[in-house]
This record gives structure tokens, C-alpha cells and sequence, in this order.
């Protein structure tokens, strides 16, 4: 199992008391599938992304990236364990504004100390997979929403990661761009063996995932759908 | 540096204007050191330059300190220091400063009487009864030369020889004979002044590890002895005006330090989404700080050496006038170190920001 979250509980300081964020969650993503984590705003969605980031840990529970439980790693491995294993699609591209279409990905393999120009090939290519190659020296500020939208997508996958978390991709495109993106999600799942979860408020999305889950005031229920 | 390199590249306008910043203010430091230097050494190179270990005063009275202008030693106390055991040579020094001139030019002058045997002037084999050796400043300001007559107050001497640069409270030196000196008239308050201060050579050097019992000098000469480096605060004009430039001088690194700490807080503050989502990617601290300070440094080891460029062209035009410029590595080199290392100073203190930035923040930022 890629993805593995038992009886993860997340509580976070609200004035005197806490509030739970998550209770008792427990999630299983295989490799080469989707899984869509549906619900209303505030339901606990971005934390149960923000958990399997490692971004923050949880109060009670285990979290188990590519086989490795986070819970014994302190800041410097997790943040190793998000470079190496985890692929990151945020919401809006969160792009770097000085580095051109090409180093955006290429700072992917320097945080992680690669500097061969096999870096440069592979991000070539992943930009050629998501159809910006033409676009590979222009700035974020040179693009659509839906370019900075897949070079987002393309920087995830730079260092063939395990796990993918995919934070509401297409809030931000029209349709028929929401539709680009998810298509381009879905195939590179397929090819790439990735364990995906994808936060969405689009119910459209969900009939090309594997599995849906909903969440409902920090507590999962499932399987609201689920694909053979 | 991958995105600290690139930023510099992409934020030209706010590094460009930073970088003159520190231009400007390492060319103001580069400046105000050579002329701190060139004043100081107007100031003090007739005593830097003596060849001796300790310079021996008389005694000021209770609580005040030893001056050169006040310092007045008799035959007695000279004799004293010379029959110490552990001391090698014991010169008396007479300074006093006057009006010289020559022919029609005058010129202030700080004449040094020593005896010729001491071999504490330069040229004193020229040294003799009505002879007078001329440092090339006071030469230049008298358009003297060699075999000219000068005045020196009531003493009138014949120019044997132009020698070394030497200068004392900012006028030349003119070397005379400890007898010729002593025409001068008196300035001290003894009526049997023989000289301003003695300068000991001690047998084994200025440590003073022998075993010479200097303070039992002291007390048997009724002097106070210091080392030469010391004796320059006996230089009334030298403390106030050397205190006072390198007040400037230090006010100019703080405020440099501040300056950049405060570009380098703001640079942060705005690029903190850009950390938050650097973290998010897997980036640890270590490496965003390497990246930031890298960035500082860069930008001020460019700035830096640009204003020291500067600094050193502008001296090099000046240092052939009137104006006391010193160029030396130590007045170029120095100031240059010292900004680039308080500067790196002020960056750190800002740039340690980016350990508080939280990833986190990352998921959901709209940018």
C-alpha cells in the first residue's frame, strides 16, 4: 500500500478548548490509482492532504508513505521523505516567479542535490508529456492558468514520486481546461504508478476515479463510490 | 544559490539599487579610512617611526595624564634611565613646535633636538652645532634644500641633509642637534629642561621581559614610561582627532549593517510564500538559508568591491595633492572586510526569518 492513513485524529488550538480537524480517519491508496476525497468546505479535506504531506502530524494515528511511517521522522526526514516520495499539486500553481517553465521542475532534483544534465532531459520530457515544451523558457507570468496549472502538475512528478496529493486542480480553469488537467492526472497515474489523492468539489471528477471518499466534520466515510 | 542566483537576476531593479547602496557607503568608508590614516599619520609618524622600545615622560601631577606638551625631563632623570641596568640606550628627545622659515617662506615645523651619536634621526651623521636636517615636507613647505640657511624661532642653521617624511601634529620635522634644541627657548615649566622624552631601548627588546624594573625607573627618574603605541594618546591632537573619524567610521558599518538587515527583512517578508512553498516541495532550512545568504553575500561582495574600486581610484588622485590620503591594503582591504562581514552580520540576523515560515501555508495560498 503507496498511501496508508490508520486512525489518524488531528486537533488543532481554537481559543480554550481544540478543535478536531480529523477523527480516527483511516485511508488506504494503492499504487496506479485515484482516490477523490470529497466534502463541504471545512469538512477536514485539506488537512487529511496536509497529513499525508507530512506538512503537519497528527495527534493519534499512523501515516505511511512508500513504507515508510512518518511518525519517526523528525522535520529534516520529512522533508526528505516530500522530495523523494511525495508529489505535490497545489491549488493554485504556487509557481516561482523567477525561475523559467523548465527550472520550476529543475529545482526539484537541486533540492534534492541531482545537477546533471540528465535533470534537464527529464524535465524536458515531462513537459513534453504535458504539452509545454514550446513553453519551456517563458516565466510563470508569461502563461494561462491552465499552463502554470500543468507545469504545477509537471513539478509533482519531477522526482517520480510514490504518492500524489492533488489539492483542488481545477478550481481555478474553466471546464474544458478542468478537463485537460484531469485527463492529463488520470493518464499519468496509469503510467507513472503513483498513488493519488485528488481534493475536489467538482462531482464531475469523480466518475474517473477509482474510489471516492467523502469527508463530513473530520470523519471519513466510505466508500461513497467505488470503481471496479 | 539555484534560486537565490536566478532571483538576483529576476529582481534586477531592487538588487541594483541595493547594490549602490552598499557602493556608496563601502566608497564613503574607503574614503574616510585613508584620510583617517593620511590625518593620523601627519599626526604621528615622527613618533612611530623613532627606534625605541618605551618613550619615558615626566610625571604629571595626580590625575592628570602624561603629554607630550607638558612633559619636561631633566638631565638627571636622562642619566637615571641610562645607568639602569637592562637598558641599552637611553636618548633624550627635545620637541617643540615653531615658526621656520627660509628665505621668504615660513612654515610651522615641530623641531625634534637629539643627540647625532643616538642615531634616532634619519641623516644623523648630518647632525651637528648650527645643522639642521629637514623631513621633505618641511623642505617642500620651505622650498629649502641642502647648504639653504633656515630660521628655526631664534636659531638660525644651515640645511646638512633632506631626509625621511616624518611629521608631528601635523607639521614637518626638522631634526637639530640636543644642544641647538635647547636654544629654543623653554616651553616646559623646569627651569633646567633638557628634553620632552627620553626614548629607552631596552637589552631585550620592548617586552620588557628582562628584567628592567620599570616602574623602579620611573620612581627614581620621576618619569612615566609607555610603550610608543601608548605615547600616541599623549598626542592631545591625535586622541581628538583620530576619536572622532573613527567614530564615523563606526557609525558607517552599523548603519551599513542596519541598511542591508533592513533590505534583506523586506526581501524576506515578500519571497516568504516562495520559502513556504520551497518547504512544502521538500527543501529543508539548511538549504534555503545556504540560499539566502549566499544571495547576500554575492550582493555584497559585488557592492563591496565596486565602492572599494572606487574608494581606491578616487585615493590614488587625491594622495598626489595636499590632502593626507593613505593608500595601503590595511586602509583598502580593512574597511572592505568589515563591511562584507557586518553585512553578512545584518543579512543573517533577517534572513534566520525563513526558519519560522511554514509550509503549511503553502496548501491554499492564492498566488
Amino acid at each position: 500500500m503507496t498511501l496508508h492513513l490508520d486512525d489518524v485524529t488531528l486537533t488543532y488550538p481554537d481559543g480554550d478548548g481544540r478543535l478536531t480537524a480529523l477523527d480516527s480517519v483511516s485511508l488506504k491508496v494503492p499504487a496506479g490509482t485515484l482516490t477523490a476525497v470529497v466534502g463541504p468546505s471545512g469538512s477536514g479535506k485539506s488537512s487529511l492532504l496536509a497529513v499525508a504531506a507530512t506538512l503537519v502530524s497528527p495527534d493519534r494515528g499512523r501515516v505511511v508513505v512508500d513504507g515508510t511511517d512518518t511518525a519517526g521522522l523528525d522535520r529534516a526526514g520529512k522533508a526528505a521523505l516530500r522530495r523523494e516520495r511525495i508529489g505535490i499539486v497545489f491549488q493554485q500553481p504556487n509557481l516561482l516567479p523567477s525561475l523559467t517553465v523548465t527550472e520550476q521542475l529543475e529545482v526539484m532534483a537541486h533540492l534534492s542535490g541531482r545537477r546533471t544534465k540528465a535533470v534537464r532531459d527529464r524535465a524536458l520530457a515531462l513537459l513534453d508529456g504535458v504539452g509545454l515544451a514550446d513553453l519551456a523558457a517563458r516565466r510563470p507570468h508569461q502563461l494561462s492558468g491552465g499552463q502554470r496549472q500543468r507545469v504545477n502538475i509537471a513539478r509533482a512528478l519531477m522526482n517520480d514520486p510514490a504518492v500524489l496529493l492533488v489539492d483542488e486542480p481545477t478550481s481555478a480553469l474553466d471546464h474544458e481546461r478542468g478537463a485537460a488537467v484531469l485527463d492529463l492526472l488520470v493518464t499519468l497515474t496509469r503510467e507513472r504508478g503513483t498513488a493519488t489523492v485528488l481534493v475536489t468539489h467538482d462531482r464531475a471528477h469523480l466518475e474517473r476515479m477509482d474510489r471516492t471518499v467523502s469527508v463530513q466534520d473530520g470523519r471519513l466515510s466510505e466508500p461513497t463510490v467505488e470503481r471496479s | 544559490m539555484f534560486v537565490a542566483w536566478r532571483d538576483l537576476r529576476f529582481a534586477k531593479g531592487r538588487f541594483t539599487l541595493m547594490g549602490t547602496v552598499i557602493v556608496l557607503i563601502t566608497l564613503l568608508v574607503g574614503l574616510l579610512s585613508g584620510l583617517t590614516a593620511g590625518l593620523a599619520r601627519e599626526n604621528i609618524s615622527a613618533i612611530t617611526g623613532l627606534p625605541a622600545d618605551r618613550l619615558a615622560f615626566a610625571a604629571p601631577p595626580s590625575g592628570q595624564s602624561v603629554s607630550f606638551t607638558n612633559s619636561s625631563l631633566t638631565e638627571d632623570a636622562w642619566r637615571s634611565w641610562a645607568g639602569r641596568p637592562g637598558v641599552r640606550a637611553a636618548a633624550p628627545i627635545g620637541i617643540r613646535t615653531l615658526n621656520a622659515s627660509a628665505g621668504d617662506r615660513t612654515a610651522a615645523v615641530s623641531a625634534f633636538g637629539t643627540e647625532p651619536s643616538a642615531r634616532i634621526a634619519p641623516g644623523s651623521s648630518k647632525l651637528g652645532p648650527g645643522k639642521a636636517v629637514l623631513s621633505e615636507s618641511a623642505a617642500q613647505e620651505l622650498a629649502a634644500g641642502v647648504g639653504d640657511r633656515v630660521r628655526l624661532g631664534p636659531l638660525e642653521a644651515t640645511v646638512s641633509a633632506v631626509a625621511g617624511d616624518a611629521s608631528y601634529s601635523h607639521t614637518p620635522v626638522v631634526w637639530t642637534s640636543l644642544d641647538d634644541w635647547q636654544r629654543l627657548g623653554h616651553s616646559g615649566t623646569m627651569p633646567k629642561e633638557q628634553a620632552t622624552v627620553i626614548a629607552l631601548t631596552l637589552a631585550n627588546g620592548s617586552d620588557g621581559s628582562d628584567g628592567v624594573d620599570l616602574a623602579a625607573g620611573d620612581r627614581a627618574a620621576g618619569t612615566q614610561t609607555r610603550t610608543v603605541d601608548e605615547a600616541l594618546t599623549a598626542i592631545g591632537s591625535y586622541q581628538a582627532e583620530n576619536g572622532s573619524l573613527q567614530l564615523m567610521r563606526g557609525f558607517l558599518f552599523v548603519i551599513s549593517a542596519l541598511v542591508i538587515g533592513a533590505f534583506f527583512t523586506v526581501w524576506t517578508i515578500q519571497r516568504s510564500a516562495d520559502v513556504a512553498v520551497l518547504k512544502a516541495l521538500g527543501a529543508s532550512t539548511p538549504y534555503l538559508l545556504k540560499d539566502a545568504l549566499g544571495q547576500a553575500v554575492l550582493m555584497l561582495a559585488a557592492g563591496t568591491l565596486l565602492g572599494t574600486a572606487l574608494a581606491v581610484g578616487i585615493g590614488a588622485v587625491v594622495s598626489g595633492g595636499d590632502v593626507p590620503f593613505v593608500l595601503e591594503p590595511l586602509t583598502v582591504l580593512g574597511p572592505a572586510a568589515v563591511m562584507i562581514v557586518l553585512g553578512v552580520l545584518g543579512a543573517a540576523l533577517s534572513i534566520r526569518r525563513i526558519t519560522a515560515v511554514d509550509p503549511l501555508t503553502a496548501l491554499g495560498s492564492a498566488r
